[in-house]
């Protein structure tokens, strides 16, 4: 029962973490169509600003800040520079100019990080082990994770439905040409969107650091999972993004944790160990499938076009 | 009457005779390196023109074809493994998985279109990189040494590298006269009508996801048999060679060739290849330059390297 509630929230924290990822993509996805793959590029990046800035400034705190700030920049000026000639243009265009950018950073981060990961430090005071319920401890920055989390998906949600610009990004994502037309600067609004799903991507790789190692490649699996999502929760859709990413995250927190014993009752004990962290890394692509084959639209599909 | 005699058609030819003479070369050289470098690049060209069938003439842009190579190469691996050594059976084996797979994934992903395709695709392939990291018997992530190349019954030796090269290059031409007759059958010529306009098609009578997906279920059965050939180049097959990044290489070697060329992705895969090994000796960091050539050939050279030889032939 303590585990079952545990791996409940690990995979509440996870789901939360993908939302942060998929918010981003989403977004950029639904307004601009453009299909990012350097998204998760930007979460490394995220990664490394934060394990670098917490390195120099010997406090955890001003360091994300700081690298919230470089990955925002960093994504503004990659907009800037070289995605706002993509828009329009088809989506193989944009898959194969971001892939270009995968291996751009890749490459661009071993340079100058070097090969080898890095290890973001926790301060002393988000190690502790809080009680939640009585007898359940749970670490204290994966409880933060879930609150940071979840005060970024309700700030996200009154931006996008309560505020002048989320009403515009909302008309962006039903019409582009007709809020062009209605006289919407609409390039800015572009920059700014992109610059706000690198902030959020940054902020779950900075996030996600501390728990993982900092390390080349690291966005490219969870990106794939933040696609998986979108699709799933429809794109362009913020609200299908969380509900998919808390249930993608549920699934593959749980099936790692549940299914080896539950395989074991079956197999022989080692090739159980195998199969179930395979077994429950298919159970979301098969999810996806299952959903783009009875609603290709995806499960909450946003306003049409 | 159109002049045959063009900079396109001369490249082509030279490059076909290049790849003919290339064994001759390395052998008075004594440059065993480049014939390796060479056989890899064969066989990517074959993976890579199979993609162009599908993504060039079939406006299907399939973002998981590097599953087929992992198909291909599992079933000569995994047969090798139990003690069947004989290509007679492992290669058909590799090439009926291969079809199977595609008749399976092409039934289910043919109901969505542009983006969603692509996702799809890409789920699936990234399902059989599960599946094959979850075979523990077969290596796991770790992978599976082939320790013994396909035989043939003595008919020709995989293990001598010039039959093997003229084995991959026979069936990089092969492939390709087959997609040249494909594209240019009653067949072809649907497929593309489907491309270009899908309700007319239908209007007119034709079942449009039905030839889609015979088309789908070609090109992945050719790209089992480069997955084949790939298993015995490398005697090592593990799933990191069918993760979602070597689909979007062999996307990149058609599109730098040009989509829907018949030989574009021929050219495209041997300069993809050349500058990553070319770039590599000069900088460990040879992505640093790749990736932006990449966004500059989208932005700038659509229609790659064959649409570059078309304009140039235009004058």
């Amino acid at each position: 029962m303590l585990v079952l509630v545990e791996q409940s929230l690990n995979g509440l924290q996870f789901g939360l973490l993908l939302f942060l990822l998929a918010a981003g993509l989403t977004l950029v996805f639904g307004i601009m169509d453009f299909v990012n793959l350097a998204h998760g590029s930007l979460y490394m990046m995220g990664a490394y600003f934060a394990a670098t800035f917490v390195a120099w400034t010997n406090s955890f705190v001003l360091g994300i800040l700081l690298a919230l700030g470089a990955t925002l920049l960093l994504g503004i000026a990659l907009e800037f520079i070289a995605l706002r000639h993509l828009y329009g243009r088809d989506h193989l265009d944009q898959v194969l100019a971001t892939f270009g950018l995968i291996l751009f950073f890749n490459d661009a981060v071993r340079l100058i990080w070097g090969p080898a990961g890095l290890s973001l430090p926790l301060p002393a005071w988000l190690t502790v082990p809080v009680q939640i319920v009585p007898g359940v401890f749970y670490p204290a920055y994966r409880l933060s994770i879930i609150v940071v989390a979840l005060a970024v998906a309700a700030l996200l949600y009154i931006v996008v439905m309560r505020t002048k610009i989320g009403m515009l990004i909302r008309a962006g994502a039903s019409n582009r040409e007709m809020i062009g037309a209605l006289g919407i600067n609409i390039k800015l609004l572009f920059t700014l969107v992109f610059g706000l799903g690198a902030a959020l991507a940054g902020l779950a790789g900075l996030m996600q650091a501390p728990i993982l190692t900092v390390q080349i490649g690291m966005g490219e699996n969870i990106l794939i999972l933040a696609f998986v999502i979108i699709v799933i929760g429809g794109i362009g859709s913020i609200r299908g993004a969380f509900m998919a990413a808390i249930f993608v995250g549920m699934i593959d927190t749980l099936g790692r944790a549940f299914l080896p014993d539950l395989l074991r009752t079956v197999l022989s004990s080692a090739a159980a160990s195998t199969a179930a962290p395979a077994l429950s890394s298919m159970l979301i692509y098969l999810l996806m499938a299952i959903v783009l084959v009875v609603r290709p639209e995806g499960l909450f599909p946003a306003a049409k076009r | 009457m159109k002049s045959h005699i063009n900079a396109r058609n001369v490249i082509v030819a030279l490059v076909a005779l290049g790849l003919t003479l290339l064994p001759a070369y390395s052998a008075l050289t004594g440059n065993i390196f480049i014939l390796t470098l060479f056989t890899r690049i064969v066989i990517f060209a074959l993976a890579a023109a199979s993609l162009n069938l599908i993504m060039g003439y079939g406006g299907m842009m399939s973002f998981g074809h590097a599953a087929y190579l992992g198909i291909g190469g599992y079933a000569v691996g995994i047969l090798a493994h139990e003690g069947i050594g004989s290509g007679f059976i492992q290669w058909p084996v590799a090439l009926a998985l291969s079809a199977l797979y595609a008749l399976v994934i092409g039934a289910l992903s043919l109901r969505t279109r542009g983006v969603y395709f692509i996702m799809i695709t890409l789920a699936f392939a990234q399902m059989a990189y599960y599946i094959a990291s979850g075979l523990s018997r077969y290596g796991g992530d770790d992978g599976l040494t082939i320790y013994k190349r396909s035989t043939f019954g003595g008919l020709i030796d995989l293990s001598n590298r010039v039959q093997f090269y003229y084995l991959c290059l026979f069936c990089l031409f092969g492939g390709v006269y087959l997609i040249w007759r494909i594209v240019n059958s009653r067949f072809g010529m649907v497929v593309q009508g489907v491309r270009s306009n899908e309700q007319r098609m239908q209007a007119i009578g034709f079942h449009a996801n039905r030839y889609r997906l015979v088309c789908f279920v070609i090109s992945g059965t050719i790209c089992g048999l480069a997955g084949a050939l790939l298993a015995n180049n490398t005697d090592f097959i593990s799933p990191a060679g069918m993760y979602w990044t070597r689909s979007g290489e062999l996307m990149v070697m058609v599109v730098f060739g040009g989509m829907g060329s018949l030989f574009g992705p021929v050219l495209g895969t041997i300069v993809f290849l050349l500058l990553e090994e070319i770039l590599s000796q000069f900088t460990e960091y040879w992505a640093l330059i790749m990736g932006p050539l990449l966004l500059l050939i989208v932005l700038f050279a659509r229609g790659g390297i064959m649409g570059l030889l078309g304009r140039l032939s235009r004058g």
